[in-house]
């Protein structure tokens, strides 16, 4: 157990604009290994959750299975959830997501999870830009079912069995920008200040956004020799730009973009700054950002923050033109066309 | 040589080619004996394949409702070189073949034992009609008139039919009387018309329909107000799917936005189809998928969990020919246990079983009900025969004052205005159902995480076996309940009381359009295609 949390809360307990604590945000403890990354993702999304006062009801957590698959229990208690079965997460949160338009859905999975079992729906849930906050939570292996290596552990890193692994990696960032993907952010789960800013931009963006977080595992894979350890990722980190998420303000009316920044306007009129931005990388250019992320492997750096966004790309119900009000509150009124026109139908079939 | 005679009751076969526009000249043959009061059935049999490999039309007329398939052929029409010597060999002795004479046929063709009769319908077309594709459309008229002079089609019905399908396209109709009467004249100076073989109008057939058991079940769908659809292609289920989609644009856009209630989703594989249909469930929508044997497989995973996690699933098996890839254009019902059982452990699905276009309707229908009131997959067993074949059938009947019966779903009052600890397995009713509540219902009260994995009343993980027994008795407790909910089975047939069988249908049309059983909403005992199961 990665924490145990105080049972005495201050009366001042800061409120968010909702008027709720952030313990409104918690889920159950978690039952995953001491140290483990996940715990840190799922703090970063509680914080995150509870800074943009969404309401918990109005969030709906799905995952796969795996360790990190597990986690949704350990976040927003009061959002429903579905630890679906493995690697098929995005076909349930697509399904969920056509049922109601107006809920927000925090999708969680595994490299095992998404790279492997369940690559298919992974790719196929960004061709059709589904509408979601897609996280992954990356450590090289498969935790759950005791460190063997996953698909996206890089060739030559060495597990805690002390082999080293012999295949190609798949890196999720880039075949996500590969396949078109509207939101891609990388992270690390020792990077607190970077994973909130990326999760909120991820929560506002209205299309498929995936943040692909490195997030060691301390039982299996945070050895030396390991590329997706505690300590190699903190070495070879880089980050395209710091990020800063500026919620909706209406004072704020001109963008601003001096010496190496830039401010990036997504739909709810929120803002993603990123500053000290790194030279010939545009977030809104999907070369660039191809580019760089190509560049960051050759020198072997992990490159982190937000990769890419396109804040124009239509999700999946502008695509199916479906009505604005959710479908699972149609009603037999909106639905049936009643007796008359069946016996329409009937005549023609004489 | 004798000539076969028979009135209201022959085979006619039609040796068609993949893909030449034969299929809806083909309906119009049929659909004219049918609006002659007598009863039809005819089977499409055709190969996996899209273009240039011959297929096959068959109907069957019965004035005494024999439906079911008959051995022998009394009239072949072929306009398929490819087929033409088996096509022959299939003419039942003293039977008819009827053949494209704008070739000769080769001597080796040529049986003693049947009657040939020739009509030069590529000659005629192509000296009367110059479009090429408008030729070969127009010859399949041609067939058409001469199978009417033949064997005493009424031609008024038949025009009736023909302006009915090209209603506005005035050219069109025109053209297509036109080629039917070259088929008509041509025979009627070459041939002594009608043959023995002939009709003669009946009232036999009642207020019946003529539809196909998918376009039914698509269609029972759009009533019950699903509005999800996710689906993989695959034969036999294919256009059960497209039904429903046809239909929704047709129905279900929002006049003023041009906005649709409904999505479809042509999903990567079947495993996601119904992951898709699971996700929509669990949120408050309802949604199906359509498959056939192969598609069943892959999504045994999912069916396991909306069973285990307790998520109405509606799905139609349109079943087709195993084991695996099998026979994809041919019929077989031999998806039944991997169906009932779908999935690993202690499985057992709800299955419904039509076996009219009116029950397709209507157990779809249901199934949508059934599956959220017993929050578990039902399944809709149809196969290639019933699904993908004009059948005919009572009319599909729709009951306007009918609720869609939403099964134990918690409103917000309900949960505010609970007193005691919401449980997502707690079983109050002692049903074995438990409440449901939908993701986004209230801001504190009746959340809960789904999962496949062993849970306790609150829906919290548990390996205790204690809580493990509890919940797995308490889903044996709902399957009882599933039993007194689907009503009983229709057992009819010759001998119900056999000891032995299959489970069939059996292609026995008693009493189409009798008083009291055409139009009746439910069930019809005794009626066209029952089944009989008895083990
Ligand atoms: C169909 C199926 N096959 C295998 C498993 C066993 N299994 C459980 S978790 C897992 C791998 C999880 O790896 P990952 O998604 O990376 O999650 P992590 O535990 O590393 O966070 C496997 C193979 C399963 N649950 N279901
Ligand atoms: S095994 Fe690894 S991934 Fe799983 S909880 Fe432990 S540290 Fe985390
Ligand atoms: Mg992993």
């Amino acid at each position: 157990m990665t924490f145990v949390r105080p049972i005495f809360r201050h009366p001042e307990s800061p409120k968010n604009a909702i008027g709720y604590t952030k313990k409104h945000y918690e889920g159950a403890l978690s039952t995953l290994c001491a140290g483990c990354g996940h715990d840190s993702v799922s703090g970063a999304i509680i914080q995150a959750c509870f800074e943009m006062a969404v309401e918990p009801h109005k969030v709906a957590k799905l995952s796969g299975i795996g360790c990190s698959s597990k986690t949704p229990t350990y976040f927003l208690s009061n959002s429903h959830g579905f630890n679906s079965v493995h690697g098929r997460m995005p076909s349930v949160a697509t399904g969920a997501n056509l049922a109601n338009r107006d809920l927000m859905y925090i999708g969680i999975s595994g490299d095992g999870d998404s790279a492997s079992i369940g690559m298919g729906q992974f790719v196929h849930a960004i061709r059709r830009n589904l509408n979601v906050t897609y996280i992954i939570m990356n450590n090289g292996c498969y935790g759950l079912t005791k460190g063997q290596d996953s698909a996206t552990a890089d060739a030559g890193s060495i597990n805690k069995s002390g082999s080293a692994n012999m295949y190609q990696a798949i890196d999720m960032a880039g075949l996500a920008l590969e396949l078109g993907a509207s939101f891609i952010a990388r992270s690390f789960s020792g990077d607190k200040e970077q994973m909130i800013p990326l999760i909120k931009a991820a929560m506002s963006h209205p299309g498929f956004a995936l943040i692909d977080i490195v997030s060691p595992c301390v039982t299996f894979n945070n050895n030396p020799g390991s590329t997706k350890s505690y300590d190699y990722t903190r070495e070879h980190m880089e980050a395209t730009a710091a990020v800063d998420y500026v919620p909706y303000m209406p004072e704020i009316t001109t963008q601003y973009a001096e010496g190496g920044s830039v401010a990036v306007a997504l739909h709810d009129g929120s803002i993603i700054q990123l500053s000290k931005l790194d030279q010939d990388w545009n977030p809104l250019d999907r070369h660039s950002a191809m580019n760089r992320l190509y560049e960051a492997k050759s020198r072997s750096e992990i490159l982190t923050g937000l990769i890419y966004i396109d804040t124009n790309a239509a999700d999946l119900h502008t695509l199916l033109k479906t009505v604005k009000k959710p479908l699972n509150t149609l009603e037999k009124q909106d639905l049936c066309p009643g007796s008359a026109v069946l016996e329409g139908i009937n005549n023609s079939c004489r | 040589m004798h000539h076969l005679t028979a009135l209201n009751d022959f085979v006619v076969r039609f040796a068609n080619v993949n893909g030449t526009g034969s299929a809806s000249a083909n309906l119009m043959f049929a659909k004219s004996i049918f609006r002659m009061g007598i009863p039809v059935s005819p089977k499409n049999i055709f190969p996996s394949n899209i273009q240039g490999l011959p297929t096959w039309y068959e109907v069957r007329i019965s004035e005494k409702g024999y439906l079911g398939r008959r051995e022998g052929v009394d009239i072949m029409l072929s306009v398929n070189p490819q087929s033409m010597p088996k096509d022959i060999a299939n003419v039942k002795p003293n039977g008819y073949f009827l053949y494209d004479s704008t070739k000769e046929l080769h001597k080796e063709f040529i049986r003693d034992d049947i009657h040939y009769l020739g009509v030069p319908m590529m000659q005629m077309c192509m000296d009367k009609f110059s479009d090429p594709r408008q030729r070969q459309l127009l010859k399949n008229m041609v067939y058409v008139g001469a199978m009417a002079a033949l064997i005493d089609i009424e031609i008024p019905v038949l025009h009736e039919i023909i302006s009915l399908q090209f209603k506005g396209k005035e050219k069109l109709i025109a053209a297509n009387f036109q080629a039917l009467d070259m088929g008509i004249q041509y025979v009627k100076e070459h041939y002594k018309c009608p043959l023995g073989l002939r009709l003669e109008r009946r009232d036999k057939v009642g207020d019946w329909i003529l539809l196909d058991g998918n376009t039914a079940c698509g269609l029972g769908a759009i009533y019950a107000g699903a509005t999800v659809a996710a689906w993989y292609p695959i034969t036999p289920s294919t256009s059960l799917v497209q039904a429903f989609e046809k239909y929704a644009k047709k129905l279900r856009v929002d006049p003023e936005t041009g906005e649709n209630k409904f999505a479809v989703i042509q999903a990567e594989d079947e495993l996601a189809a119904i992951g898709v249909v699971i996700g929509a469930a669990w949120n408050g929508a309802r949604s199906f998928t359509a498959t056939s044997g192969p598609g069943v497989s892959l999504m045994s995973e999912f069916l396991g969990l909306a069973y285990f996690a307790e998520i109405p699933t509606v799905l139609a098996d349109v079943q087709r020919g195993g084991p695996s890839t099998g026979m994809p254009t041919r019929t077989q019902q031999s998806d039944i246990i991997s169906a009932a059982y779908a999935s690993h452990g202690d499985t057992r699905h709800v299955l419904l079983f039509p076996s009219t276009p009116a029950e397709c309707f209507d157990h779809m229908a249901e199934a949508f009900d059934l599956a959220e009131q017993l929050q578990t997959p039902v399944i809709v067993m149809t196969d290639l025969d019933l699904g993908m074949n004009e059948n005919m059938s009572p009319p599909l009947a729709w009951d306007d004052s009918r609720a869609y019966e939403r099964g134990k779903v918690l409103t917000a009052e309900e949960l505010e205005n609970m007193a005691e600890r919401y449980g997502r397995y707690l079983d109050v009713d002692g049903d074995g159902i438990p409440w449901r509540t939908i993701p986004g219902t209230h801001p504190t009260k009746g959340s809960f995480f789904t999962r496949g994995t062993s849970r306790d009343e609150y829906a919290a993980y548990t390996e205790e076996g204690p809580a493990y027994v509890r919940n797995v008795d308490r889903l044996l407790k709902k399957w009882d309940t599933a039993k007194n909910r689907t009503g009983a089975g229709v057992v009819s047939g010759e001998k119900p009381e056999c000891f032995r069988g299959n489970i069939f249908r059996h292609h026995h049309l008693r009493c189409p359009g009798s008083p009291g059983t055409a139009g009746s909403t439910r069930y019809y005992p005794g009626c066209h295609a029952c089944q009989s199961v008895s083990i």
